[in-house]
Parts: structure tokens; C-alpha cells; sequence
């Protein structure tokens, strides 16, 4: 597991012991990835933080045109792998969670354990200004060093 | 309130039995839920789905077959799980002086209704 905010790496941690699941994700809502547990190439991180946070605007702007309160939460159940995609506040911010599990674990038991993670986070986090929203002249430097820390290169 | 919840609340009218649920035993999500305030159904519902299945292996790896009720006691209450078919089950949260015995037949009598 590496996060790049070294208060995530606790609460992370015990989501990933309770939960068993495979690949985990934490990013903010412009898709800058903050954590990540399972990935081993850093092209896989890129992609998948581009399309969770693509997949929670779409939600948003949906769930806009329908009137309804925001969406926060996408679960897609499949045989041998699931995913969960979930936004949520922090005092840092809106951050999404995108986890992909077994069937050793439970859609349950994701749900139950990341709303323990995103409690401990909402706790764990230091005291800050709210990050400024990236701008696209600086997205792909912070990107860049979002992954260098991530993956160590 | 809808047929589940119908035979939900019968569960719950057992003195003692603080919630009762519907639960999707593969993924652990609830179905259905008649729950008295301070009761996270959710929480319940993935770890009981999940219990229920290592148990139901554990006997599968014993030679066993698979059990119908699973009734784990605490030091302050106990849960109860009984196969309702069609990968539901229905689960309660009892208290020290629930009866359980009422309780169960309770559990049985919701999980043969879903059945019919």
C-alpha cells in the first residue's frame, strides 16, 4: 500500500485487513490519486483514477438532470470480481474510493468497512486550508509526482 | 410496509427481538429490515451473511450438511440466521431475555412464507 498523505496509510490499512479487498484506489474528485493498495504499474493507477472520477461526475450530472440529491455510491457485481465506487467528504475535500474485490469478501461487507474508512478519515485528517482545485496547467505535473511518490520512480 | 416487512415485524413482536432482517446471503446487503433505533442493519447484515458462510463451509469441510439455523449467544444477547431459500436469509438481533425458542419459530414461520 502507498498513499501519498501519510495520515491515510492507518485507517487504509484497516480497511484493507478487514475488507480483502484487491485493489484499492483513493483519489480526489479531479481524478489526483491520494492512495493506492494493489496496483503494481502506475499506467493501471492512471487509468483507473481518470474513469472513477469520469464515472462520479457522470453520476452528478446525472443525478442533476434527474432532480434527485447527489449520487454517491456505484456498485457493479460481477462473477469472480466487483467493483465499488463511492464519493464522500473529507475535510480535505470530496474524495472517491474505487475498490475491486472477490468473491472471498462480501458487496456487504465493502460498503460496511468503507463507511468505517471513511469515518477514520474524516478524523485522521490534519487540520488544513481545502486543496485548491487543480488547475489543467498543473494537473499533469502533480499527476506526474502523485505516481513518481506512489510508485517510487 | 410490504409483504417482507409484514413478516419481518411478526419476528420483531417477540419480546426481546430488537431487529430483524432480510438479508442477500452472497453479497451481505439487505433486502428487507424491521429495526429498532440504534441498530446499524447494514453492519448486521454484511458480517451475519458473511458468519453464515464460513459456517456453512466449515460444516460443508466437516463432512456436514449445511446448517439450517446458526444461533451464535453473547454476553449481552444473540443473533440468529435460518436459511430462507432463493440465497436469502433472515437474520435477528435478540436481546439477553429474548425467548428464543418463540423466536425462532418466528424465523422459520417467515422463512416458509417466502417460500410459498
Amino acid at each position: 500500500m502507498r498513499a501519498i498523505e501519510p495520515w491515510v496509510t492507518q485507517p487504509l490499512q484497516a480497511f484493507l485487513d478487514d475488507s480483502n479487498a484487491r485493489l484499492t484506489l483513493l483519489m480526489t474528485t479531479a481524478g489526483q490519486v491520494v492512495a493506492q493498495d494493489g496496483f503494481t504499474r502506475s499506467v493501471d493507477v492512471m487509468a483507473a483514477s481518470a474513469l472513477g472520477a469520469g464515472i462520479i461526475a457522470s453520476l452528478d450530472a446525472l443525478a442533476e438532470v434527474m432532480g434527485s440529491g447527489r449520487f454517491t455510491a456505484v456498485l457493479h457485481q460481477g462473477s469472480k470480481q466487483s467493483l465499488y465506487l463511492r464519493a464522500f467528504d473529507t475535510p480535505r475535500g470530496r474524495w472517491i474510493g474505487l475498490v475491486v474485490f472477490g468473491t472471498d469478501t462480501s458487496a456487504g461487507l465493502v460498503q460496511v468497512f468503507f463507511k468505517d474508512l471513511a469515518d477514520r478519515i474524516a478524523i485522521a485528517a490534519p487540520a488544513s486550508l481545502p486543496t485548491a482545485a487543480p488547475l489543467a496547467a498543473t494537473f499533469e505535473h502533480e499527476l506526474n509526482a502523485s505516481l513518481r511518490s506512489l510508485f517510487g520512480r | 410496509m410490504n409483504a417482507y416487512q409484514e413478516l419481518l415485524c411478526r419476528v420483531t413482536d417477540v419480546r426481546g427481538i430488537r431487529a430483524a432482517m432480510l438479508v442477500s446471503e452472497e453479497d451481505g446487503l439487505v433486502v428487507a429490515e424491521s429495526l429498532s433505533e440504534g441498530v446499524d442493519g447494514a453492519a448486521v447484515a454484511a458480517l451475519a451473511a458473511s458468519l453464515t458462510l464460513r459456517i456453512r463451509r466449515s460444516a460443508a469441510s466437516a463432512g456436514h450438511s449445511a446448517p439450517a439455523v446458526v444461533q451464535m449467544r453473547a454476553e449481552r444477547g444473540a443473533l440468529l440466521t435460518l436459511q430462507a431459500g432463493d440465497g436469502l436469509l433472515v437474520v435477528a438481533i435478540a436481546d439477553r431475555e429474548a425467548n428464543l425458542g418463540l423466536a425462532r419459530l418466528e424465523l422459520r414461520e417467515a422463512a416458509s412464507r417466502l417460500h410459498a
